[in-house]
């Protein structure tokens, strides 16, 4: 297999040309184009959703293009699944791992590829010494015959690098691979990184951090949108440079931010901490207020969300309503203190999919009130979902109608409506408008304002950095686990923002 | 998609909807049909028309329903109950050792025989009511596998029937106690049963919560239901459910044994299942449950009628669960493309 290399001499091992992809209702690709020599570290850059991690799953086989070409080693390959990919040259180590946690390191690498004895057995002796011969080659101290869920994520990662090497592999594409590692074990993946760099191996490296870009990387493209911004070699550029090729983004839809009058705190946060998640996080959020929390992937700003209204509690820190210390250990206190979340998922987290509009909207609202000797008040609780779909103008042919069958603006709308009836005071939202389509957008927007104009105080986490920017009175950033920074709605840009989310 | 070209919602729109149950009530139409062919043919008579042979069969499968009534919120909930058959015979023991009449100088309690009826009724319904708390908060405490703490349940129950007279049968109820399984009674306790959560499932908070339970666990916790407590809940009335079935059947029968109720836990599963319960959760009720114990009935009383062999039916009845659970799979395939 090793001779696919030497006998191939060309400019790039791997070259994606006009890659387009769509998903009902979002181009998520549209054109893009990524060049990977030999022998180099690629790393690929942009916002969440500006498309790296679905033009990876192009490159290792998961998911096909609508359009494009993708040549390795400057033959044309049609990649039909990962394995495929795998057999051709191409390897992913993902960002969640996918090994098989009962079973040894070496079960793993060699998985499929087992060495048998005569009698057509497993020969777990040749398949241990086999695995201490390649991870002799990469420095990786590991006992072959180690049972994997044992492992530390770090040494899970080794094993993954391993078993990609193990099959000679031309193109390795690491998605995030930093994300749970400690500095020390940082280090050992470059060292690793720099010795596949010497065997000629492309890595394509995907990374929401700078200073690892520096680092490590070579040359970089930058995403945006699904589109495809440039590429240049990173001892060429500066951070801002980057931070200015990914966040470009032109603001083209409207946001109705109604200026209203901001009250008193009504909730503040003092030194949150759920240790390995996040840590010390402190701001505060007030009446009448739109607090916009920014951040990429793994600054765990969803985490915070779930501790203020008691999902999975903060383990050190203080929480306040209305100046008072509270303690809430589960969404019900949170409720009672007048708190309302929507969450991110709403298929995983959010909706009952297989009941009906009603239900869906009336779950929260009887778990307070309208309910007499355990009865729920049906007609009152009917007229009251059925007002706030008519406010919030949701789309369904009745209340009766199961919510799988509605679309996704009109589920998340219909979630809205779930927590619009318990009154609250305090409005948690996480990526209130991921994935609908931008009419219902911004019907959204300006119900999230109206809201807030009626004093209700209004967290808003999105990803999305002209819905922060469009609609926050003020602006918080997260990066790891960490406040990054504050921002006034005045002094905010798309630029600062980058800046404080990815260091 | 501009905002202003989305009419508003109509959600008074049909109010009346078809209800899921039609198809089952049509399956069961299905098989009378065949039945009453089938009994022309082979026997020369009506199988429908026999107004006595109804009532057995509705007798037969009475005492099972009133456990299916309870297992059907197990699953709606989620979850599977193993351990209803063996809290049947364990609460047959306890009760009918409380129940024994008075003057019968072999009884298990000899200082406390004809007790009034109330006596061996409490304790039994007591006695079931503890073993589904204890399955309950296993499940929603210790988060392991409803399969997995049911089936302890159901192993030591059935051990704690056989050691409660170290394998002997407990006879001679005093009358009152008899009459609570004497001529049609079963009948009536489970009609009132299916009444009562019928009203509980589709009217009460209780009930809203055990469907939302089911479709999304996660979903529920968020929207601020104490899951945990209401799977406690949810356990216990079927634990409550399943020790009634067992007092029904020890006054029925004047005598309790530590065998009695065995496999009871599965026909039960299969009666809400052939009623259209979904073993994913979140869908099903009393109504269909119901539905689903006469088929069973039905489908007994006709082999019976057909003068086929009992193992036929055995055999009959393990096809039919089958084919109800993959006619669920199917049905949900067939929604998750629409």
């Amino acid at each position: 297999m090793l001779d696919r290399t030497s006998a191939w001499q060309g400019e790039y091992i791997l070259e994606a040309d006009d890659i387009t992809k769509a998903f009902p209702g979002v181009v998520a690709l549209a054109g893009v184009q990524l060049r990977i020599r030999p022998g180099t570290v690629h790393a690929l850059m942009g916002e969440n959703g500006a498309g790296k991690s679905t033009l990876m799953k192009i490159i290792a086989g998961i998911q096909k293009p609508d359009a494009g070409e993708i040549r390795l080693r400057g033959q044309p390959v049609e990649l039909d699944s990962p394995l495929d990919a795998l057999e051709q040259g191409i390897a992913m180590i993902h960002q969640e791992l996918a090994l098989m946690n009962p079973m040894t390191v070496a079960e793993n690498v060699w998985i499929r590829r087992e060495p048998r004895n005569r009698l057509g057995l497993i020969d777990h002796a040749r398949m241990n010494q086999m695995t201490r011969d390649l991870f002799a080659r990469l420095n990786i101290q590991l006992d072959p015959a180690a049972t994997v869920s044992e492992l530390t994520v770090a040494e899970k990662q080794m094993v993954e690098i391993a078993k990609a090497v193990s099959y000679n592999s031309d193109v390795l594409i690491m998605d995030e691979p930093t994300s749970a590692l400690t500095e020390r074990e940082v280090e050992h993946l470059f060292a690793i990184i720099r010795d596949l760099k010497a065997r000629g191996i492309g890595i394509v490296y995907i990374t929401h951090k700078m200073n690892e870009l520096f680092e490590i990387a070579d040359e970089f493209t930058v995403f945006r949108d699904g589109k495809y911004v440039g590429t240049h070699a990173s001892s060429d550029v500066t951070r801002d440079d980057i931070i200015r090729m990914m966040v470009g983004r032109e603001i083209t839809e409207m946001f109705p931010k109604i200026d209203c009058e901001i009250g008193e705190t009504v909730l503040e946060l003092r030194n949150l901490t759920l240790p390995g998640v996040f840590h010390d996080v402190s701001f505060t959020l007030r009446r009448g207020e739109i607090l916009g929390l920014a951040g990429l992937v793994g600054s765990k700003r969803s985490n915070v969300a779930e501790a203020i209204f008691g999902v999975k509690p903060a383990a050190s820190g203080e929480i306040l309503i209305d100046g008072k210390p509270v303690r809430i250990a589960s969404p019900a206190a949170a409720m009672g203190h007048g708190i309302a979340f929507l969450t991110e998922d709403r298929k995983e987290t959010g909706c009952f999919l297989i009941l009906d509009c009603l239900e869906n909207i009336q779950s929260a609202l009887i778990t307070r009130s309208h309910v007499k000797a355990g009865m729920v008040q049906e007609r009152q609780v009917r007229r009251l979902a059925e007002e706030m779909a008519a406010k919030l103008r949701i789309k369904t042919p009745s209340l009766h109608e199961t919510v799988e069958n509605l679309s996704g603006g009109n589920q998340q709308k219909l979630l809205i409506a779930r927590w619009l009836l318990t009154k609250p005071r305090i409005l948690i939202l996480d990526e209130p408008t991921r994935g609908i389509d931008v009419g219902a957008k911004a019907e959204i927007h300006r119900l999230i304002t109206g809201l807030a104009a009626e004093g209700v105080a209004v967290l808003m986490i999105s990803s999305e950095l002209p819905e922060i920017l469009g609609m926050s009175d003020r602006i918080v950033v997260m990066h790891e686990g960490h406040v990054s920074g504050e921002l006034a709605r005045a002094e905010a840009d798309q630029m600062r923002i980058m800046d404080l989310a990815a260091r | 998609m501009n905002a202003t070209s989305q009419t508003t919602a109509t959600p008074t729109g049909s109010p009346y909807r078809l209800p899921a149950e039609l198809n089952i009530l049509l399956v069961l139409a299905g098989i009378c049909l065949t039945f009453e062919i089938l009994g022309w043919i082979m026997q020369g008579q009506s199988f429908l028309g026999n107004w006595q042979r109804l009532s057995i069969m509705i007798l037969q499968v009475s005492v099972v329903g009133i456990i299916a009534i309870g297992v059907t919120q197990v699953i709606i909930s989620g979850g599977i109950d193993l351990s209803s058959g063996s809290i049947v015979g364990a609460t047959a023991m306890i009760s009918m050792s409380l129940a024994q009449a008075a003057g019968y100088e072999r009884a298990i309690y000899p200082e406390l025989t004809g007790l009034p009826v109330v006596v061996p009724l409490l304790v039994g319904l007591l006695f079931g009511l503890i073993c589904g708390i204890i399955n309950g908060a296993l499940i929603a405490y210790t988060k392991i596998p409803p399969f997995i703490a049911t089936l302890g349940m159901m192993v030591t129950a059935r051990g704690f029937a056989k050691w409660y007279t170290k394998g002997q049968p407990i006879s001679f109820p005093t009358d009152s106690f008899a009459a609570i399984g004497k001529g049609m009674m079963p009948v009536f306790i489970f009609l009132a049963v299916a009444l009562i959560f019928h009203v509980a499932l589709k009217y009460t908070r209780y009930g809203k919560f055990t469907y939302a339970i089911g479709a999304n666990p996660q979903a529920a916790r968020v929207s601020g239901i104490n899951v945990e407590r209401q799977l406690v809940k949810i356990y216990a009335i079927a634990g409550l459910l399943s020790a009634l079935a067992g007092i029904v059947v020890a006054a029925r029968g004047l005598t309790a044994q530590a065998g009695m109720g065995t496999m009871y836990e599965l026909d039960a599963i299969a009666m809400a299942v052939i009623g259209g319960v979904s073993l994913t959760g979140g869908r099903g009720s009393i109504l269909g449950t119901m539905i689903g114990m006469v088929i069973f009935g039905v489908i007994i009383s006709g082999f019976t009628f057909l003068r086929l062999d009992a193992y036929y039916q055995e055999m009959i009845k393990g096809v039919i669960i089958v084919a109800a659970v993959v006619a669920d799979v199917y049905r949900q395939k067939k929604r998750k493309k629409a």
